[in-house]
């Protein structure tokens, strides 16, 4: 795997700020804070690109759990990266529904254009990370993907290179 | 409507009547479309009155079980003094099912007003709606039209100007299928891994934050609103005779025709109409080899038993199937079963939450040992290690997960046992994946 290297920072807070207000605003719709794990670590993840285990221990303590709590949940769902990722991460939908019209052929076609080697490598410029999506509900608009948070439906491998121009 | 395809004469727009008219999204244009009577009529009548209405219906949950959707409300307790939850599951996962998806982008006033009726029918002041992470446009279509509903007063403390109050918080997964499964979904509403949960206790009793919930699909909530405007009686009618399934069905169909997309179809109509009238039938020069009607979890249906297959709960039974979530992936006659198979065992293998021995061994085994056959690998005895596999993987987890990924490859070796011979016996060129 092709990960961007981590920079030899120290861990600046997520937390402060619109960020931390984000949070607090969400605490009286649920009963317990614990039900704000998901929403925080999106805001982590919005914030970051990804979900450093720093980060992981700031959002435990804000919550009342555990580092290694927090750190089971971000493993049990796709969507959090664990790692530094390129600017814009690409999942492709590749279940059978897209695969019966072709979405092999345009995840070779989507790795061709953004010069990642190989499945979740981050491109050496840095621009894209590419992954395979199981599912991403629209088997009827194959192939879907996602771009960042751009659905974009119907794409076929002549479409890819002038899809993804506009994504610096 | 087949949307992106104009509606189809054999279509029965309800829920799908505004799809592609972006103006139904604001509260006024829903109110102009005649939407949000419903709820305000709702919010004068008994909640016992709304669930007796709904069970009248005929309404069977829409996300996959089929279970009476009156019959379920009617088990929340009432007086016990507890807060109530209605969650509306809009996790959307299912391979072939894309319909909630629209359902949200065109008619999100629909959702929320189902959302609200139900919220008030079951004694709940908190409704929860969960979508899945990948859901971006979805979700902030959602999220404008709730805020809006707050604004317009159709929510909050006294909702559309009632003594009732209706709260909705939009909640996003991140990516897991399993999710999806309604126990395994208000854990991570919860801030836990999705872990489905034993039942009993079912939701009714202890369910979100360990008090009494229901939690409906939404499909299932979106049509709420119709069958309360416009009569239990009309909804039950919707139906080609079978009384127990009743109403409208959202199909999305997907795969091999030439027209996929979203179908209402009143229950009841037949398979064979959807595919090769409505949908413009298969590619040129192809013919039909299979359909998967109720998304990827059922049993696969051949040529033969879909050209027959009537659509609607029992209907699908009776072909050898289940109706599911409607989601109809249809294959031609250039698929590869083994691949597919394989393909949906490996999804399945990912999605595993895997507490259960079966389930994570199950599907994981599953996968290698078709991905052993496409290489070229495979015995005759890996057949039977699959089917045995298989039987073990039914009906011994705590979800239904297991048994999904059991169902194409025992309904695949049994209907197309020659693609697997011709891997086997080498008369076709391996094939190599990765697992």
């Amino acid at each position: 795997m092709n990960h961007v290297p981590v920079a030899e920072v120290p861990f600046e807070p997520v937390f402060t700020g619109p960020a931390l207000a984000k949070l607090e605003a969400l605490f009286p719709l649920y009963p317990t804070k614990q039900a704000c794990l998901l929403p925080a670590l999106w805001i982590v993840q919005e914030t970051r690109g990804w979900i450093a285990p720093a980060a992981m221990a700031e959002v435990a303590a804000l919550l009342d759990v555990t580092p290694a709590y927090v750190r089971g949940v971000v493993t049990f769902y796709t969507m959090y990266h664990q790692h530094p990722m390129g600017r814009h991460v690409i999942q492709v939908c590749t279940t059978s529904p897209c695969h019966l019209c072709g979405a092999g052929e345009t995840l070779k076609a989507i790795l061709k254009e953004t010069g990642c080697r190989e499945l979740g490598a981050t491109s050496p410029d840095g621009r894209f990370t590419v992954v395979e999506a199981e599912c991403l509900g629209a088997c009827g608009f194959a192939t879907p993907i996602l771009v960042g948070n751009d659905f974009i439906e119907s794409v076929t491998p002549e479409r890819v290179p002038g899809l993804l121009q506009r994504y610096e | 409507m087949g949307y992106p395809h104009p509606i189809h004469s054999s279509e029965t727009p309800v829920l799908s009547t505004h799809f592609g008219d972006a103006p139904a999204r604001t509260v006024a244009g829903w109110q102009e479309r005649g939407g949000y009577a419903a709820l305000k009529a709702a919010l004068a009548m008994a909640p016992t009155e709304i669930i007796d209405t709904v069970k009248a219906s005929g309404l069977r949950g829409r996300g996959g079980a089929g279970f009476p959707t009156g019959l379920k409300w009617s088990f929340m307790p009432t007086g016990d003094g507890k807060p109530h939850y209605l969650v509306c599951n809009a996790d959307e996962s299912e391979p072939g099912t894309f319909k909630d998806r629209e359902i949200m982008r065109w008619t999100p006033h629909a959702l929320i007003e189902g959302c609200a009726i139900a919220s008030y029918a079951i004694g709940a002041e908190q409704c929860y709606i969960y979508i899945r992470g990948e859901f971006t446009e979805p979700w902030s279509i959602m999220e404008a039209a709730v805020a809006e509903a707050y604004a317009e007063g159709v929510l909050g403390d006294h909702a559309m100007g009632s003594k009732h109050r209706i709260d909705m918080v939009l909640h996003r997964g991140a990516g897991a299928y399993i999710c999806g499964e309604e126990t395994a979904l208000m854990n991570s509403l919860e801030g836990k891994r999705g872990n489905p949960r034993i039942k009993p206790p079912f939701p009714a009793q202890a369910g979100l934050f360990g008090r009494p919930t229901t939690i409906n699909n939404v499909e299932t909530l979106a049509a709420v609103p119709h069958i309360l405007t416009r009569g239990a009686e009309w909804y039950a009618g919707l139906c080609a005779g079978n009384k127990k399934s009743t109403g409208t069905k959202l199909i999305s169909v997907c795969g091999h025709v030439m027209k996929p997309g979203n179908y209402e179809l009143t229950m009841g109509t037949a398979m064979s109409e959807l595919i090769f009238d409505m949908c413009g039938g298969m590619r040129p020069g192809r013919t039909l080899k299979a359909v998967i009607p109720g998304g990827s979890s059922v049993p696969i249906l051949n040529a033969a038993e879909a050209d027959t297959c009537i659509l609607d709960y029992e209907g699908v039974v009776e072909a050898g199937s289940m109706l599911g979530s409607g989601g109809m992936i249809v294959m031609d006659d250039s698929t590869d079963m083994v691949y597919e198979i394989y393909r949906l065992a490996k999804f399945y293998a990912h999605e595993s939450c895997a507490q259960c021995t079966q389930c994570r061994e199950g599907t994981a085994w599953t996968t290698k040992i078709l991905a052993r056959i496409l290489a070229g690998k495979g015995t005759v005895e890996d057949l039977d290690l699959l089917l045995d596999l298989a039987d073990n993987m039914t009906g011994k987890t705590i979800c239904v997960l297991s048994d999904s990924c059991a169902a194409p490859v025992v309904s695949g070796i049994k209907k197309f046992r020659n693609e697997f011979d011709d891997y086997l016996t080498a008369k076709k060129a391996p094939v190599l994946v990765g697992i």
